[in-house]
């Protein structure tokens, strides 16, 4: 195997959580919804999924528990911030110290077992092609997962009619009301999603990344996702690009240190924060597309006049 | 509902605030701790520590803990807290609690303090340390007798005088045996993500390495040794049940004798401000079990291990180079603590840029 293989692999695995956790927060703002919470519910994700398959022996049961638990847990940000009109940003930083200490919670026994890594999925006669083969033939569940739901978004909320209406209430939630869309059954939907994607990305971290189980393990990821989406300005496939770019300058530095190339590792370890603000200045360099993507109602309480 | 959600915020926030029985008579010992106390590593070993302090003392004292402190203003109000709540000696568990504590201390002469890694002392300020280059110095030797390729790699947290003794101190004992060997070092910037952690594990034995030691917390590193079928080095607790077929060793920190001398003193009323740095032969260092390696390479580091306990063998002892080539100590010359303690410089065959 090649260094620029392996290279490559390793980033697969640091990009997908990042990929996962920003999609779904994606749809989640795309609704006009800003959920702070995505590193507690990944966090969640990540010992529940963790939980469940020492309890089971399957990761495709940790998977589902790490889906369950981050949808779940997303609902209890959903009943304050759509039912009970709390404020979004407070209530996603309190979902975030939440997440962070009931997870240290249920999990503390769970601590230094050594998990059950999620076996990779291998594509017959694909697999053997050279070179792309290995990378994106013979990867785990959730990788595959992970590109076919920005597929799966992307076609969502731009060929088909549910998400042109979860576009309209993300723009103007009192428009989308007049029209007769459910706006707050709307919100819930997407915020709901959103925690099973944080979910499933913390699953990512527990059963493929790093097999364990450790307190605070998330370590930031799920802030990165929520800069990933507005460095992707709410378009799907744009978070692939950003989530690789990141994950690639983060683990090339990486390996930069291990060859010895002799550059301060301080400057390397700030490498992926500079190339990322490189990117936002030329993204914004055009302001109207970005204007034309951001959700005009993001952050917004609606209560219907009823 | 607003309320709840308060309340419930509150609760995860206090969550690591757990006091054991308080009968008002017995003497109060505090602990500070960086992070939580099931962290498989640092925390964990204090933890043990203070458990032990509990048993052999536990009809005199009771002790209480914080958790998850992070280190800078925050430090400060946690150390005030239990100095205001009544307990006579609080240790603070992390570098990083330096300042904070040399603050608190100042404005409560009554309650002792004492400060692990730290080198600041007070009339009622103590500091303490444990020489885990010792254990850096017999890893170092083990890694040069079972690597095949003669490289090992480093995963380093932060470029302070601590971590880069622990580098130098394994590469010297890794020259001990081949001359030759070389030392791949990868700065993770971070005492704790076992995600980072893992890709810089990664990174190393991508590019050849054979044997991986780490000085950071997480046994993330470990697994992935595991999983390519390497070696490597546990840090901090005994990371054997991470990787049974993995792990040579492991420097174990042992705090509770320490805990419970200085309790002793604290209790006796010969508390005096003392600056301890202790290593194997006092027992607050110990080495896991020699496991995953030949008879001779086990032998030899036993042989090391008993040798430096016994004072025969300094790792710090000429003739050494610094990394620059120019003189360091001459042959038979050992490291006076002063040079140690400032480390800043790496020893010769670093294969790699100390940062600044």
């Amino acid at each position: 195997m090649g260094i620029f293989e392996a290279i490559l692999l390793t980033v697969i695995t640091a990009a997908t959580p990042l990929v996962l956790a920003a999609i779904g927060e994606l749809v989640t703002e795309r609704s006009g919804v800003l959920n702070l919470g995505v590193e507690g519910m990944m966090v969640m994700g990540a010992a529940c999924a963790f939980i469940a398959t020492q309890q089971t022996g399957s990761p495709y049961v940790g998977i589902l528990a790490g889906i369950a638990s981050g949808a779940l847990f997303s609902l209890l940000f959903g009943f304050l911030t759509l039912t009970l009109v709390t404020n979004q940003v407070a209530t996603g930083l309190a979902l975030t110290i939440l997440g962070l200490g009931v997870s240290g919670m249920i999990g503390e026994a769970y601590v230094g077992q050594s998990g059950i890594k999620l076996p990779q999925i291998v594509f017959p006669v694909l697999s053997d092609i050279p070179f792309l083969g290995a990378i994106l033939f013979r990867q785990d569940l959730i990788f595959y997962l992970s590109i076919a739901l920005v597929a799966g978004v992307h076609w969502f909320l731009f060929r088909s009619r549910a998400g042109l209406k979860l576009r309209a209430v993300g723009d103007s939630h009192s428009s989308a009301h007049a029209l007769g869309v459910n706006v707050i059954r709307t919100r819930y939907l997407a915020v709901m999603f959103g925690g099973a994607c944080a979910g499933l990305a913390g699953a990512q971290l527990s059963l493929v990344y790093t097999p364990q189980w450790a307190e605070n393990m998330s370590a930031g990821r799920g802030w990165i996702a929520l800069a990933l989406v507005v460095f992707a300005s709410w378009r799907p496939w744009r978070i692939v690009a950003g989530g690789y770019l990141f994950g690639a300058v983060s683990i090339s530095q990486l390996y930069a240190q291990a060859f010895g190339i002799g550059i301060p590792s301080q400057f390397l370890s700030a490498l992926p924060y500079l190339a990322t603000i490189v990117v936002l200045i030329l993204i914004s360099h055009n302001r109207r597309t970005t204007l034309i993507n951001t959700p005009a109602a993001l952050g917004k309480s609606f209560v219907p006049d009823r | 509902m607003k309320k709840l959600l308060l309340a419930l915020a509150t609760t995860a926030a206090v969550i690591g605030f757990s006091a054991a029985a308080s009968a008002a008579d017995k003497a109060k010992i505090c602990f500070v701790y960086v992070g939580s106390k099931t962290d498989g590593g640092w925390t964990q070993a204090h933890d043990l520590g203070r458990q032990e302090l509990e048993k052999a003392l536990g009809d005199k004292i009771e002790t209480q803990f914080l958790e998850n402190v992070p280190e800078g203003p925050d430090a400060e109000r946690a150390i005030e807290r239990l100095a205001r709540s009544g307990c006579g000696l609080i240790f603070t568990t992390s570098f990083g609690f330096m300042d904070a504590t040399v603050k608190i201390a100042a404005k409560f002469p009554d309650v002792k303090f004492e400060h692990a890694t730290g080198y600041k002392t007070g009339p009622n300020l103590a500091t303490y340390n444990s020489r885990f280059y010792e254990g850096r110095y017999i890893q170092g030797q083990i890694a040069a007798k079972i690597s095949k390729n003669g490289v090992a790699g480093y995963i380093a947290s932060f470029p302070i005088p601590e971590v880069v003794m622990g580098i130098n101190s394994f590469l010297i004992g890794a020259r001990s045996v081949n001359p030759e060997f070389k030392l791949k070092v990868v700065w993770a910037n971070t005492w704790f993500d076992p995600g980072k952690e893992a890709d810089a594990a990664k990174a190393l034995i991508d590019q050849g390495v054979d044997v991986l030691t780490q000085h950071t917390d997480t046994t993330a590193p470990m697994q992935v040794a595991a999983e390519r079928g390497i070696k490597a080095f546990g840090q901090a607790s005994d990371m054997i049940k991470a990787g049974p077929e993995t792990q040579l060793t492991a420097i174990v920190d042992t705090w509770g004798p320490y805990y419970i001398k200085r309790t002793q003193a604290l209790l006796d009323g010969k508390w005096e401000t003392t600056s301890s740095w202790d290593g194997l032969k006092d027992g607050i260092l110990t080495m896991a079990p020699y496991t995953n390696m030949p008879d001779d390479v086990k032998a030899l580091a036993e042989a090391t291990e008993a040798k430096i306990k016994s004072g025969e063998l300094k790792p710090f002892t000429g003739p050494l180079k610094k990394q620059d080539g120019s003189e360091w100590l001459a042959a038979g010359a050992s490291s006076d603590d002063g040079t140690l303690l400032g480390m800043n410089f790496y020893v010769e065959g670093v294969d790699d840029k100390l940062p600044q």
